[in-house]
């Protein structure tokens, strides 16, 4: 199944979802130096999003989480791509800034925690593979 | 997006990697939000400036643009610094973090960046009138700009922030626009408001309900006849804290309150509604526990300075009590002598920083504010248990 979005951050990659019905706060919602997710009460409380093809609504918290991502992706622990239903601008400038494809305007309720899916941000696509 | 010739040139790298890279961040976002073009601003405040904030990623990202000859090209202030700039050992800041935070200073200052160090640039000099187009970072100063001043900024990350310094413009959307800054939801106070902490409460009271509502919608409120700069700051920090809000109008106060009608939807805050938003702020447990107190979430203004120095005239503090504050606000303060009869209380002036951004994690048990923001982030990122108070009884809790 294949989704058309928006370019938010251009790149390609592959990798297997973990979706959160929930925004997340890079900063203090994500330890920098593992990848986990620490948000006390979020739904991917102690998950890891290395490598992981992250989804979810939209970003929320502090004007700093964009040197978040960058830390993430400079420590090895940052996500393949991240999808989202509507980036707003914190996530968006991390991400462009760290090279972290990603896509918004995806109907992200048809993705399912480990699923394979392929980004092709430049196009906006977005594959269940 | 439309881009003049000479945007074009730098987006190729013409001027240089930073100003390039800058570009290509002010073009990616115009670009996903549908700017139609660029616009000159005349002034940036720019946020990630603590080292335990930013890391050493953080800071080889601003190295990197600072390494070239990028420089500002409209007026630009910082940020509060992880510690204060002079006085980081009476802090307890260890010499290791203290020689990382000067170097991410230097960077920013290499790039013709002003180091204020403070979370209220318009208290000193950094002052965008009505209409005025700028680009913030800091969420309760861009609340502040929008709503109290009238100026025009969206809630910057660091990065976007800084492009806009070193470029001198923005992406024309979001709250640049008049349509965007048109009122959702009526808000009725009916209940009495006053000081910082009462602002902070109703703050808590507002942002929660429209966080809840999962649309951001800009409130008008009515029922407040007065505000003073430092109730309204504090109201600026607690609905971008707990309502993620960037503006809202207030009805005789505010000045666009005068360009929209109150909208229909209504929210009733009471008396009831703001002891609950205070109440949520308390963590059970006696006050006793307190073993720190700190003023100045958002930093403290020349007035609260001299309230504190009244209060503490001839008495003798029994805790470590943070005072934070702007460097420019201090130099005042001194002059005054307002700090001497700080300091010989034994309170501690903690310039350029604050109790949310300085490496204090798990340092204290449980602090006593004023500041529904500090709340927020001393049980969040240092984990202490808060005690939210008025103004002048976190002074007397730190002389118990």
């Amino acid at each position: 199944m294949i989704f058309h979005g928006r370019k938010i951050s251009p790149g390609v990659a592959e990798g297997e979802a973990l979706v959160s019905a929930m925004g997340i706060s890079f900063y203090g919602g994500i330890e920098p130096e593992t990848g986990l997710i620490v948000e006390k009460g979020h739904d991917l409380l102690g998950q890891s999003i290395r490598e992981k093809v992250l989804i979810f609504p939209t970003g929320k918290g502090s004007t700093v989480g964009s040197y978040t991502l960058y830390r993430l992706k400079k420590a090895g622990n940052a996500p393949a791509a991240i999808i989202n239903a509507e980036s707003e601008t914190i996530t968006a400038v991390g991400c462009i800034i760290s090279d972290i494809p990603c896509v918004d305007h995806i109907p992200i309720e048809n993705l399912k925690n480990g699923m394979r899916i392929r980004v092709v941000a430049e196009t906006g696509i977005v594959e269940i593979l | 997006m439309e881009l003049s010739e000479e945007e074009q040139k730098i987006l190729n790298g013409y001027a240089g990697e930073a100003n390039r890279k800058a570009m290509e961040i002010l073009v990616a976002l115009g670009t996903i939000y549908g700017a139609d073009r660029l616009i000159p601003v005349t002034s940036v405040q720019v946020s990630g400036v603590s080292y335990d904030n930013l890391g050493e990623a953080g800071l080889e990202f601003l190295a990197d643009m600072a390494s070239g000859d990028a420089k500002a090209k409209v007026l630009t202030t910082l940020n509060p610094a992880g510690m204060d700039i002079e006085n980081w050992r009476a802090l307890g800041i260890d010499a290791d973090f203290a020689k990382n935070q000067e170097r991410v200073i230097e960077a920013y200052t290499k790039m013709g960046i002003i180091p204020t160090c403070s979370c209220t640039p318009y208290l000193f000099g950094n002052v965008p009138h009505y209409g005025e187009h700028i680009s913030w970072g800091e969420s309760s100063a861009v609340c502040f700009a929008n709503s109290v001043l009238g100026a025009r900024t969206n809630r910057e990350g660091g990065p976007s922030a800084l492009a806009a310094a070193l470029t001198g413009k923005t992406p024309n959307y979001g709250f640049h626009l008049t349509e965007n800054r048109r009122p959702g939801l009526s808000v009725q106070v009916r209940a009495t408001i006053s000081g910082t902490h009462g602002f902070g409460a109703l703050g808590v009271a507002i942002g929660k309900v429209i966080e809840a509502q999962n649309t951001k919608c800009i409130p008008y409120i009515v029922g407040i006849p007065q505000a003073s700069i430092e109730e309204l700051k504090s109201f600026c920090a607690s609905l971008a804290t707990y309502g993620g809000l960037a503006l809202f109008h207030l009805q005789g106060i505010t000045p666009e309150s005068l360009l929209f009608e109150a909208p229909q939807t209504s929210l009733v805050i009471t008396q009831e509604d703001l002891e609950n938003a205070a109440n949520f702020l308390n963590d059970p447990g006696p006050v006793d526990e307190v073993d720190f107190v700190s003023l100045g979430c958002p930093h403290l203004s020349l007035q609260e300075l001299a309230r504190v120095a009244d209060r503490l005239k001839g008495v003798k503090v029994k805790k470590p009590f943070w005072i934070t504050t702007a460097r420019p606000t201090k130099y005042i303060a001194d002059q005054m002598g307002y700090t001497s009869i700080i300091e010989e209380a034994g309170a501690i002036f903690a310039s350029d920083t604050c109790c949310v951004v300085a490496p204090i994690k798990g340092r204290f048990k449980a602090i006593a504010t004023d500041s529904a923001k500090a709340c927020y982030y001393a049980a969040a990122k240092n984990g202490f248990k808060t005690h939210f108070m008025p103004f002048d009884e976190v002074i007397a809790e730190a002389l118990k």
